[in-house]
Order: C-alpha cells, then structure tokens, then sequence
C-alpha cells in the first residue's frame, strides 16, 4: 500500500523540446519554470523595453492633457464644451458608452470564454482585465464630470444627506450607477482574485527585497495549499458565472439611459442586446490593439499566438455582423412603425447634416471589418491592427449618431446643431492619456499573462495539467 | 522558528511528544501525478491532518486529502441573496415610504423598476462575500507560515510540488513518517520547524 505507481509521466527537464501544442495555444518549448521566468522577468528585471517607453511617453503626455482639460472644466463648467440645447449629452455620454463598451470585452474573455471551455482566453485574460477596469474607470469619470459640481457625486447613492432626499431608483440614470460601480468592484475582485498565485510568485523569485516585500504584502501569504486552492477554483468558477450575466446587465442598463427615453430611434427594444454586441465588438478592437504590441515589444509570441489573433478576429467580425444586423433592424423598425417620427428621424440620420457621420459608421463597422474573411488578414499584425483601429472608430461614430439625433427630433422648433469644442476632444484624449498609463504601468508591475493558468495550460509532458481544469475541478 | 510553540493537539496526544517544534515533515515531488500518488498512499496509510502544495491548483490532491466540497458556493448564494433583499427593500423604503416620490403616476411600490438594481447589488454582494468568505477560511493574509521557514519551499510558487504531514497528525513520529514519506520517492524530505 505505501508503494507508489509510476508517474504517468516522468520528471520533466528544463528546456527540453517539446512538439507543439495540439492546439497552437502555446508556443515554444516551455515547462513551469521557463514559462513562469519568461512572464515574471517583464516585471522583475531593471531594463524596460525602449517600445514601452513610447507607449507610456505618449499617455502620460495625453493624460497631462486631461488634466488641463480637467483644471479649467472645473474652473470655467461645462459651458466650454459644445453641448447645449437640444443635445444636452454630447461628448461625455459618447466617450462614456464607448469606453465601458471597451471594457465588456475583458470580462468576456475572463468569464464567458471560461464557461465555454476556451482555452485560447488563458493567456490574454489577465491584460484584458486590466483593460476592463481602466477602461471602466476611464468611463465612469465623463458623466462625473459631465455633472457640472462633481464634488456633489455622492448624491447619486442613497447616502443619508441633511435634506433627506434620495436618488430616483426608477431612473435608468441611477441604475447606471449601480451597475458600473458594480461593475467596476467586481472586475476588480475577479481581477485580484486572479492575481493572487501570481503575485506569490513573484514573491519567490523577486530579484529585490522590495520586490519581494511589496509583492509579498500583495500576496497575502499565499502558499498554494490544496485546500486553499479548492476553495479558489471555486470562487474564481462562481465569480466567472456571476461576471456573466453582470456584463450583459451592465450593458444593458446603459441601453436603458437612451432606450427608455422616448425620442424616435432611441425608444427601441433592439436596444439592449444591440449595445451588447457593440461593446463586445469595440472591447475585441481593443483587445486586439493591447495584444499586438505587447508581444511585439515582450517577444510574447509563444503566448500570445497567432491562434489568439485570429479567434479575436473572429470574434470581431461575428459581433461586427450582429451589430450591422441592429443597424438595419433600426432601420426597418422605423418604416414598419409608419410613425413619422421614426422615420424622418431615419432620414436625417442617413441624410441630415450628420449624415456624413452615420456612413462612416457604417463603413468602419460593415464594410471594412469584412476582410475578416480572409484567413490571411486574421493573423497579419498590421492589416489586423488596421482593422481594429477602424472598428474602434466606427464604434465611436455609432454612439456619436445616436446622441446626435437629439439634434432633430419630434419638433422642428427645437431643432439645433451639435459640434465639439477643442475642449472636448481634449478631454477624449486625455481619456486615452490615463488608459494608456495604467495600463503600461500594469504591465511593468505585474504579470501581463497569467503565470498560474499559462502553467495549468501546458501539457501534461510539460509539467501542465493540459488546459484550464476550473470547470471540470471547481468544487 | 520558535521550538516553545509546541501544538495544542499534539501535546495532548502525547505529552513527551519527540515532534515538539516541529509543524511536520516535508516531502518535495517533481510532477503534480506524484503529489497525487503521495497524498493518496498518506490517507490510505492514515494521516488526516496534511497539506499539499502547488503552483496551480491540482483538484485531485484535495480530493485525496477529504475535501470533496469546498463552502465558497455556499458563503456567496446566502451572501447574493441578503444584498438582493435588501436593495429591493431599500428601494422601496426610500422611494415609497420615506419619501414617495411620484413619477409618471407610476405606484410607489414598482416593482419592476427596482429589478435593475437589485440585480446590481446581488452581483456585488455575492461577490464580495465570495472573496472575505475565501480569505477568512483560508486565514489569509497570513504573512507567517512554518513552511517558509524551508528553503526549497520557495519552488512551491514555480515548479515543485509538496506533501506537508503535520505534526498535529495522531500518526504522525518523526522517525516512522520519514521513513513513509522516503517510499514516496520524493526528490527531498525536509523538517518544518515551528
């Protein structure tokens, strides 16, 4: 009884080779321990790669942007912005749908392609969270500072206040509320829970005693017990299942700021699973954009493959083709309603003084993400950058036409213009300043890849268990 | 570290106990199949009290171990359920009772517009029980654990594999436990003191 059967497999040597993997999700010949160094040396070593200071230069310098942006809105107010009667939103609800949009994504990948068993998502759910929580942030600051006296925010939550008046739970406005501080607290969670192992590793093979200190606070004590370890999986499949439903929830009460209110083209039951699919859609593009450069500039193509890039494609082009199918459902709705408001609406949108922008929507996101098709496209780093970069545009043109339909709706005695102030693009690229800080200063101080679950991916003759084992082992 | 923390348990088990000190003995395994073959042979020769350690969760150690379930499931459904509960009822109470607020002719009590954040703050809750409800039976943060204090320890986060059998175990002699644990082939035992 106390003998031991063979192992399945013998001890494994450092830097053997290895045939590739069955499913090209892993490239190289790693074990545990060159897989955990190559991930870990990013964030241990002194030398940063010259590209990363490029990336963090230019954010930097457009988040100084927005601080000046910042500084005289809350000087001057939102009068030098363009916004005005009748559209009231403007740039801030645009950046904001836009940017939260980008972060469903993250939780996408972490969560839903969890629970479907995909295993491409283990090397780039750690960098697409951490887009999903700047992302978020980046969102959630336009409507506070769209709300003319931000330093009055925590009136939007039911704080006991010496007036005794409590926010309008029947607005879709203060759903928002809830569902992006939700939203934002549980990616977090979901974010750290993951990073726990990892910053414990970090811990053992941190170069500094500050490294060791600073990841070691960070890992709580961490030790990989297997009783810890059941306890975790669990949390992490539950928190996977509850991430789920919560990012179409969110998304969803977004849909509900615009859908529930009555203009024409807005009052749509398409909607919600409409604007679910354009974040998904507009969070891939981003995805995409993060994902090149970093295996560029970090020589991650063993991790982030060619594979990664082109399901991300696919990705793309089949949430492109559900949002076109809401584009025409919009459409079609409009005429079938026989309501004249819809469809005049419907008119100025294509034909009206924006309608320049409703055609480079449709070029951005119908056309163009089309070469999709080509198998080729789907893993060249530069036409698929390209791509990206157009659907992140045409993204942001939809929700600039929807907002800008406030220009012309049931009464033409309240018809007006909308057009931006160099304030307002300020702002939107001061926005792109703090995410892209973030997000490198993520990337130079904690693993950009999941070391845990990169080596639960290797295959067994690697030392891995073969894939992601949460759904089957989560207990 | 300290030799004067003897454990409770085993002091009670045997008061001369050799084992005084020593939180257990370490066993070093190069594969996660070994760690399972070792923690399988350790229950079936009748230690209880034990752990294994690795860099990426391995279920079937803790299945071998006797913790088929783990509570987390349990902690975040209770946890869902009271936040949902009360933020309907915060809803309703701020908005019908406290002070009604009519909009639109809507009733006081509509329900169905307090789905929405109701949901939101079942999400939350759940969630946030989840992680305290993770950290608190794992007594995490723990920043000092015995097994730290062995130095091989530190390739638990990387690319080893290790069975603990603690000293607290009924079974557990210095001397008969090495001598299991050598059957295991493992590629080092070590003492964890204290």
């Amino acid at each position: 009884m106390a003998t031991v059967t063979e192992t399945t497999h013998g001890p494994h040597e450092g830097n053997g080779q290895y045939p590739p993997h069955p499913e090209g999700v892993i490239g190289g010949s790693h074990d545990l321990r060159t897989l955990g160094d190559k991930i870990a040396t990013v964030v241990t070593e002194d030398e940063t790669p010259r590209g990363w200071w490029i990336w963090f230069a230019l954010g930097f310098g457009l988040l100084n942007g927005l601080g000046i942006a910042l500084l005289y809105l809350f000087y001057a107010g939102v009068g030098i912005w363009g916004i005005n009667q009748p559209v009231a939103w403007g740039f801030a609800i645009v950046n904001f749908v836009w940017w939260i949009g980008i972060g469903h994504a993250g939780t996408l990948i972490s969560a839903i392609l969890l629970l479907m068993h995909q295993k491409w998502r283990t090397s780039i759910n750690r960098f697409a969270e951490a887009m999903t929580l700047f992302a978020v942030a980046c969102a959630g600051m336009f409507p506070l500072i769209h709300m003319g006296r931000p330093w009055l925010f925590y009136w939007l939550y039911p704080v006991p206040v010496n007036f005794g008046m409590w926010p309008q739970f029947r607005s879709p406005l203060t759903w928002d509320v809830f569902a992006v501080t939700t939203y934002f607290t549980v990616s977090l969670v979901f974010w750290y829970v993951g990073l726990i192992p990892d910053l414990a590793a970090l811990r053992d093979v941190g170069r500094t005693r500050l490294q060791r200190t600073v990841y070691g606070i960070f890992a709580l004590g961490w030790r990989g017990s297997a009783w810890h370890w059941r306890r975790y999986e669990k949390l992490y499949l539950c928190l996977a299942g509850l991430g789920t439903p919560l990012v179409f929830s969110v998304h969803t009460v977004v849909s509900f700021d615009f859908a529930v209110a009555i203009v024409p083209l807005w009052h749509a039951t398409i909607f919600p699973p409409f604007f679910v699919a354009g974040a998904i859609f507009s969070g891939f593009a981003m995805v995409i954009w993060l994902a090149i450069p970093l295996r560029r500039i970090y020589k991650m193509h063993d991790f982030i493959t060619d594979k990664h890039l082109d399901a991300s494609a696919k990705v793309m082009l089949g949430t492109g083709m559900l949002v076109c199918y809401g584009y025409f459902c919009e459409l079609w709705m409009a005429i079938y309603s026989h309501s004249i408001y819809e469809v005049q609406t419907s008119m100025e949108r294509m034909f009206g003084p924006y309608g320049w922008s409703y055609w480079a929507l449709l070029t951005c996101n119908l056309v163009i993400p089309q070469l999709l098709w080509i198998p080729r496209l789907r893993v060249n780093e530069f036409a698929l950058f390209a791509i990206a970069t157009f659907v992140q545009i045409g993204m942001w043109f939809e929700r600039y036409v929807i907002v800008i339909t406030l220009t012309r709706d049931q009464l033409p005695s309240s018809w007006g213009r909308y057009a931006p102030t160099a304030w307002d693009w300020l702002t939107l690229a001061g926005s792109f300043g703090l995410f892209l800080t973030a997000f490198t200063l993520f990337v130079r101080f904690l693993p950009m890849i999941s070391i845990t679950e990169m080596r639960e991916l290797l295959p067994a003759r690697q030392g891995g268990r073969d894939g992601h084992s949460v759904m089957e082992n989560a207990k | 570290m300290s030799t004067t923390q003897a454990n409770g348990a085993a002091r009670e088990y045997d008061p001369i106990d050799p084992s005084e000190g020593l939180y257990g003995l370490m066993a070093e395994f190069e594969t996660a199949d070994q760690l399972v073959a070792a923690a399988q042979a350790a229950k079936q020769a009748g230690y209880d009290r034990m752990d294994g350690y690795s860099p990426y969760p391995v279920a079937e150690v803790a299945d071998a171990m006797g913790f088929p379930r783990s509570e987390i499931g349990a902690i975040m459904f209770i946890g869902g359920l009271c936040g949902a509960t009360l933020g309907f009822l915060l809803q309703y109470y701020l908005n019908g009772i406290d002070y009604p607020l009519n909009v639109g002719g809507k009733p006081f009590f509509s329900w169905p517009m307090f789905v929405p954040i109701t949901w939101e703050l079942l999400v939350l809750t759940a969630s946030m029980s989840g992680l305290f409800g993770l950290l608190a039976l794992c007594g995490l943060p723990q920043p000092y654990h015995p097994v730290f204090n062995v130095p091989q320890f530190a390739r638990a986060s990387r690319d080893r594999f290790f069975l603990v059998i603690e000293a607290v175990d009924p079974q557990f002699d210095p001397q008969r436990t090495r001598e299991f644990l050598a059957t295991l082939n493992p590629a080092s035992i070590a003492e964890v003191p204290e």
